[in-house]
């Protein structure tokens, strides 16, 4: 494993908490690999069973991807290659590499994924921030009740509905597909109502916890306006606490592409998931698998780290 | 010496699920320039909703002034606008909070928390403020300024914080500085350093001070006058001397008598004033401190005492002070 030098120094705080997040990162990585690994190996069947496929084939193809070695040396060859970056082959869609089949369809749940956070944060802000200044009037509601929907509507349901009403009834925006900006909004806010909701309803909760504090009669007592006092003393201390759940928000949103995936028929990850727990595709459900845990601890350990630049009382020692 | 500001009949009420508590319930007094007054009084008995009322700071809803006049420097704030109010906070009336730990932005830099007062009522550049921020943390005694200014309130320890909290107050040279209980939450040692840092300012910049605090220590050593507060009404308003010498309301008798002195170590042996202050949900018949009051009388029942005078600088609330009363020693 490599360290970067920086890391081991002495001295600040901030170093030995980056040391320390990352650790907990890798073991984390570590412990999803190994549950993965043997919780695959638990569903009932095989990879190869299928009418065609005679016993001595089938011992033949199981034999050819070591299935028929003991279980621990299965499961060390793949930590080696793991460590190496190679995810093998496989096991429906022959001659591919899991890395290349996830180099091919992972742009396109990024680019879903991330329009979709980027989305839902713009959007929960602006609801959550105007639903706390406007408290106990029609906006309050408004966004209350936007995000109770949010929240109690399952996204494939949402994602049926916005493409039955908008696309197929409507015709404002096209039915399916990725080829252009037309194409994504209908499934970016199907992806992002969920997360919308949650982060408008936080803030509003946080904003009107932080009104409440001594600081902010502080700032009244200066004779700062109402705009000065919201902005500059009530909305950072509102947002703060945002910070610490973005990384569950981008697990969130970046696992529901699966889902939306299939209904707009975006050529992303999704179908190739999906269809890899049907075939028990093992080194392509773990494969992906794998991806995304690290995909989603590198994004917690990046928000961890961000939190403690942005709130000083965790970040300790000067830069 | 001229009235710096002349607070009549002020009612401060809030509307709860309850009902409405009076929490203030027709108080007047006035505060002089250059004078401490200090403001005595249980827990919940409408000292800093009075307090806050002067710079009208009580959140609506729920609160609400309901009548009276405030008038500072002659001219009644009541009727002031948002405009108006936000030009006097700050830069002529400034105020400190009991807290210091909660009174401070926690993700602002001193810098900005003490400039910004400065910034928003005076005209300078960066590099003013800069200075002026510098030195003010040097006048209310924060060492190395120039390094603990790029610091954040959790880098100062709770003394240090009521000191950036009097920086802030201070740094547009208020008028009037109200300060709620600035000590309570502090350790005794550090106490006496922030009240002596209040006393040096106010000799300095002779600015009048509205002391708030449970402290009778702290009276005498600070102010000139006191009033004493009880159930949202002033029941006794006087010279600090004749306050502790010649005191005419039972309630203040019993704060006195509540008071550690050196001579009793022991706690116990202070005598506390037995019972509750009355909820505030309705106007009490007759005195409010009838029903822990060892003289009560039968109209104590029946009327509420007005303030009576006792001298041209004493008053006190109750009819014990009326001249058909009978005589205590
Ligand atoms: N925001 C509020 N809402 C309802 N009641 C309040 C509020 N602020 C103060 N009160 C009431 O006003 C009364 C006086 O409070 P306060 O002035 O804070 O007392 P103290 O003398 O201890 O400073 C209390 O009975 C309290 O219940
Ligand atoms: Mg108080």
């Amino acid at each position: 494993m490599h360290i970067p030098s920086y890391l081991m120094k002495s001295g600040g705080f901030m170093s030995r908490y980056i040391f320390k997040r990352l650790i907990i990162s890798l073991l984390t990585v570590w412990i999803l690999v190994t549950a993965v690994f043997l919780l695959i190996r638990v569903l009932p069947g095989d990879p190869f069973t299928s009418e065609k496929m005679t016993p001595e084939i089938k011992a033949n193809m199981m034999k050819y991807y070591g299935f028929d070695r003991p279980l621990y040396e299965q499961y060390g060859k793949y930590i080696m290659n793991l460590l190496k970056g190679d995810l093998g082959n496989s096991l429906k869609y022959h001659n591919m590499r899991v890395n290349d089949i996830i180099a091919q369809t992972f742009p396109y749940s990024a680019d879903l994924g991330i329009r979709a956070l980027l989305f839902a944060l713009i959007a929960g802000l602006c609801l959550g921030i105007n639903a706390a200044l406007k408290m106990g009037k029609f906006w309050d509601y408004f966004c209350i009740t936007l995000a109770i929907i949010g929240v109690s509507v399952p996204d494939f349901i949402l994602g049926s509905l916005l493409q039955y009403v908008f696309a197929l009834q409507l015709k404002w925006f096209p039915v399916a597909r990725w080829l252009g900006f037309k194409y994504t909004i209908l499934p970016v806010f199907g992806l992002s109502l969920y997360t919308v909701a949650l982060i408008t309803r936080l803030i509003r909760v946080s904003m009107l916890d932080v009104i409440n504090q001594d600081y902010i009669t502080t700032a009244e007592a200066k004779g700062l306006s109402t705009f000065q006092i919201i902005w500059r003393h009530q909305i950072r201390n509102a947002i703060l606490p945002i910070v610490t759940v973005m990384g569950p928000i981008t697990a969130a949103v970046l696992t529901g592409t699966f889902v939306i995936e299939m209904i707009f028929a975006v050529p992303g990850m999704g179908k190739f998931y999906v269809q890899g727990i049907h075939d028990l595709d093992y080194s392509l459900i773990l494969g992906m698998t794998v991806f995304y845990g690290v995909f989603l601890v590198a994004a917690n350990f990046i928000v961890d780290i961000i939190y403690g630049f942005v709130d000083p009382r965790i970040r300790i020692t000067g830069k | 010496m001229s009235r710096l500001i002349e607070i009549n009949d002020l009612e401060v009420g809030f509307k709860t699920y309850g009902g409405e508590v009076q929490a203030v319930r027709g108080v007047s007094f006035y505060i002089e320039q250059g004078e401490c007054i200090a403001v005595v009084g249980e827990s919940g008995c409408g000292k800093s909703v009075t307090a806050k009322a002067l710079l009208k700071l009580i959140p609506e809803p729920p609160g609400k002034i309901k009548s009276g006049s405030i008038l500072f420097e002659g001219n009644d704030i009541i009727a002031y606008s948002k405009k108006q109010m936000q030009q006097i906070r700050g830069a002529e009336v400034s105020m400190i909070f009991q807290d210091p730990m909660t009174s401070l932005n926690p993700t602002m830099l001193i810098e900005r928390q003490i400039g910004e007062v400065i910034a928003k009522h005076q005209k300078a550049s960066r590099k003013q403020v800069y200075d002026r921020v510098i030195e003010i943390m040097k006048l209310v005694g924060i060492p190395n300024p120039e390094k603990r200014i790029k610091q954040y309130p959790h880098e100062f320890s709770g003394g240090m914080r009521q000191r950036v909290m009097i920086a802030i107050a201070m740094a547009c040279n208020p008028k009037l500085l109200i300060a709620d209980e600035p000590t309570t939450a502090l350790d005794v040692t550090i106490q006496a350093q922030i009240l002596e840092l209040m006393k040096g300012l106010q000799e300095k910049f002779s600015t009048s001070i509205m002391l708030i605090t449970h402290d009778l220590g702290v009276v005498a050593s600070m102010a000139q006058r006191v009033l004493v507060f009880y159930a949202g009404k002033i029941v006794e308003s006087s010279d600090v001397n004749e306050v502790f010498n010649n005191p005419k309301h039972p309630y203040t008798v019993g704060l006195l008598k509540s008071m550690p002195t050196l001579g009793i170590a022991n706690k116990e042996m202070l005598a506390t004033i037995d019972g509750t202050p009355p909820d505030l949900f309705k106007s009490p018949v007759g005195c409010s401190f009838m029903p822990r009051c060892e003289k009560a009388m039968r109209i104590c029942k029946m009327a509420e005492p007005p303030m009576l005078d006792i001298n041209e600088t004493h008053q006190a609330a109750c009819w014990l002070n009326h001249e058909k009363a009978p005589r205590y020693n």
